[in-house]
């Protein structure tokens, strides 16, 4: 009888889970995005392909930091070589360092739009197509009608599409599974070597839909993600709140 | 089907300065030091004027002639407009200068149902349009000439009928030179049937070839062959309306029904479409264009209507589109798809990709979408290269030995930097008003110019981490010197 039950609340918190658009990923099509710990924080475990990411990036200083782990993210993601869409406006992106990442850089088509407007429109349209694996939107603002079209977009195609926000002027509530914030972080060079260490970063889940948001610090070591080790701070109480 | 143009230039001259219809008009060229007649308007003509007239002469008959200097080429500009006018009606134009023009009907009459009615429709439009054009059509060129200019009736020479039509015209019709058709006159040959019963070797001896290859032309014994104007394209579907077309959902509509007839050709012989036009040709005589392109060649009807309907809203059809024209001016090989039961996951993917990157470049333009190769150079900003097709693979390898930035300022900007010692890595720089205290260093990297390419300094980079964490790409151009070498930014590391 108790079991029951249990069973019946299980299920009906999937149901929740499916009806609010989070969907366990087949074990086939599973990806290994080798983030560690910080996997935990997502619902059932699992990286939410299928769903939008939004990246916020308060100084364009960190661009860079947010490129990076984005670039680590994708060559999980684009493992199978289908091709990626990066839409911006002003594109700094150096294709080269891509490569750095474990991502080909030739899989990237990049687009280079005029307005927000335009970056939008031509995210949705391409989240709709199967085709692309991941799609990557560089824009200051979206708001929930916006983010919702995008969500409603994902959860036909299953594509992944990430919004990197730079300089956002409002932080509204949106539709998106995970709000992220990637600041770079003092490297660790290997002692007696010039020059600084592998890439570090500050990674804050400020918000994942039905998880546990945090905060964990990153490497990218030999095409891998590793954990430094898992940050002692709470997440900046300011940028919580707004979020 | 000829079409003579009696007073061509007159009539040119009357559309742009319609006060001038009701006068006397003549053009004029210089000929060995006096002034004659080229061309004249039907009131001229009606006082006794004709071209090769000297000026002063026609001046004294008719007092009030307005003239007009003429220009070398003109008769040529004025046909070359209206044989584009008339590919509305036949796709093979050809220019018969001075005055006419010719085209090759077969096969066009019957869309307007049938020969007689095609006749009306082209003289009555020439004519609302303001030229005095005269028509007529038969088998060969040489007999529609002729009777288009000669023949006072029947401009219709039914099929095989040419030769008996010509008998009654005089020997003017059979497009002879001067010289000849004077002596014709002499010896008193007044109609085409009198020479015929002449012997050919006779007339040969007396009138030269040239005599008895126009009477073959104008009876079709021998093919006569003609420049076109415009080549129709390999690739060219062609819909004309009869009524002309205003709303979207009709133009809609003709695109689909040409893309479907293209389609199937295209199908039935393994091509695709890389790049397609469609012209419309308006009712006023006006004519526009869009074009579409496709990353890799496809027969799709859905695709490339698609591709269309993004930019039928370009087309301003005024008063109503009379004909539109499909074509394909590149055309390229399909890729064969296998025919499976289970369409491979991938394949599908790259066809879906390459639809919606279709989609994306008819909105935002084809130069917005950027993929880029490697190439085989140090200076950072050429180290890439775009890449020309979809399917392009790197001819090199992705160098991941060199540390390089994930951002590229488009610029270098200009920054302080102070260093401990003049060839040691900066200590301090300051960027956008920022103080940055230097952790790590790494460098200097030297990379050259290419001086076959461009003169200047070598830049010598520097790979930096500061106090907070940021990874920064310096470089020092040229050797450090006096005033202290200029140093700049270029890129952020992740």
């Amino acid at each position: 009888m108790l079991e029951g039950r249990k069973d019946i609340i299980k299920r009906l918190q999937q149901d929740i889970l499916q009806w609010q658009g989070i969907h366990r990923p087949a074990d086939d099509s599973l990806i290994q995005t080798g983030l560690g710990d910080l996997e935990q924080a997502f619902p059932g475990a699992v990286f939410p392909t299928g769903a939008i990411h939004e990246f916020l990036n308060m100084k364009p200083e960190h661009a860079a930091a947010c490129g990076g782990f984005l670039a680590g993210l994708l060559s999980k993601l684009m493992q199978e070589g289908s091709p990626g869409l990066w839409i911006s406006r002003s594109r700094q992106l150096f294709p080269p360092a891509l490569a750095r990442f474990g991502l080909r850089p030739e899989q990237i088509v990049f687009l280079d739009v005029r307005t927000e407007k335009e970056a939008l429109w031509a995210m949705e349209e391409a989240l709709k197509c199967e085709g692309a694996a991941a799609v990557v939107a560089e824009v200051s603002e979206l708001d929930f009608a916006q983010s919702r079209r995008l969500q409603l977009a994902v959860e036909r195609s299953r594509v992944t599409g990430f919004v990197l926000r730079h300089d956002p002027t409002a932080l509204s509530a949106t539709a998106c599974a995970a709000r992220w914030r990637i600041t770079p972080l003092l490297s660790q060079p290997e002692p007696g070597m010039p020059g600084f260490g592998y890439p570090s970063w500050r990674v804050e889940l400020l918000k994942v839909r039905n998880g546990n948001p945090g905060i964990w610090e990153l490497e990218w070591r030999r095409r891998q993600f590793v954990s430094r080790s898992r940050a002692a701070g709470t997440l900046d109480d300011t940028v919580r709140k707004v979020g | 089907m000829a079409l003579w143009f009696r007073n061509l230039k007159t009539d040119w001259l009357a559309l742009r300065r319609p006060e001038l219809t009701a006068v006397p008009v003549v053009f004029t060229i210089p000929d060995h030091n006096r002034v004659i007649l080229s061309a004249v308007n039907g009131i001229a003509a009606g006082y006794g004027l004709c071209p090769g007239m000297r000026l002063a002469d026609a001046k004294a008959m008719v007092p009030e002639l307005q003239v007009f200097e003429d220009k070398p080429g003109r008769e040529n500009k004025l046909l070359t407009g209206i044989g584009q006018w008339c590919i509305r009606f036949s796709p093979w134009v050809a220019l018969d200068l001075p005055d006419g023009l010719l085209l090759d009907i077969s096969g066009c009459a019957h869309l307007w149902g049938g020969e007689r009615a095609y006749y009306r429709e082209v003289v009555n439009r020439l004519q609302s349009k303001g030229y005095q054009a005269r028509a007529a059509i038969a088998d060969t060129s040489g007999a529609a000439w002729a009777i288009a200019r000669f023949a006072a009736r029947n401009p219709i020479v039914p099929a095989a009928g040419q030769g008996n039509a010509l008998l009654r015209l005089p020997p003017a019709a059979l497009r002879l030179e001067g010289p000849v058709l004077d002596r014709l006159d002499k010896l008193g040959f007044v109609t085409v049937e009198s020479l015929l019963k002449i012997p050919r070797s006779n007339l040969r001896r007396r009138f030269g070839e040239d005599l008895l290859q126009r009477l073959r032309q104008a009876t079709g014994e021998t093919t006569e062959y003609l420049t076109w104007l415009q080549l129709p394209a390999d690739w060219q579907e062609r819909l004309p309306c009869l009524e002309p077309i205003r709303a979207r959902a009709g133009i809609e509509v003709a695109v689909q029904r040409l893309l479907e007839m293209l389609c199937v050709r295209l199908a039935r012989e393994g091509k695709g479409i890389r790049t397609a036009v469609l012209r419309t040709h308006r009712l006023d005589g006006k004519e526009q264009a869009v074009q579409i392109g496709t990353n890799r060649a496809t027969h799709d009807m859905f695709h490339l209507f698609k591709l269309f309907e993004l930019q039928i809203g370009q087309l301003a059809p005024g008063l109503g589109i009379e004909l539109f024209i499909l074509e394909a001016p590149h055309v390229e090989d399909v890729e064969q798809r296998q025919e499976a039961l289970w369409a491979g996951k991938k394949s599908l993917q790259e066809q879906a990709f390459a639809e919606l990157l279709d989609r994306l470049a008819g909105k935002i333009g084809a130069k917005a979408i950027r993929r880029y190769l490697p190439r085989e150079q140090h200076w950072p900003e050429r180290s890439i290269q775009p890449a020309q097709a979809l399917q392009e693979k790197p001819g090199t390898s992705w160098r991941t030995d060199l540390l390089r930035p994930t951002q590229l300022l488009a610029r270098p900007e200009p920054i302080d930097v102070s260093a401990l010692l003049p060839d040691s890595p900066p200590m301090v720089f300051r960027y956008r008003g920022e103080t940055h205290h230097i952790r790590h260093a790494e460098g200097p990297e030297r990379i050259e110019r290419e001086w076959w390419r461009e003169a200047g300094e070598h830049r010598d980079y520097y790979a930096v981490e500061d106090q907070h964490g940021g990874r920064y790409w310096l470089f020092r151009l040229g050797h450090y010197h006096r005033e202290g070498g200029q140093w700049f930014i270029h890129g952020f590391f992740s």
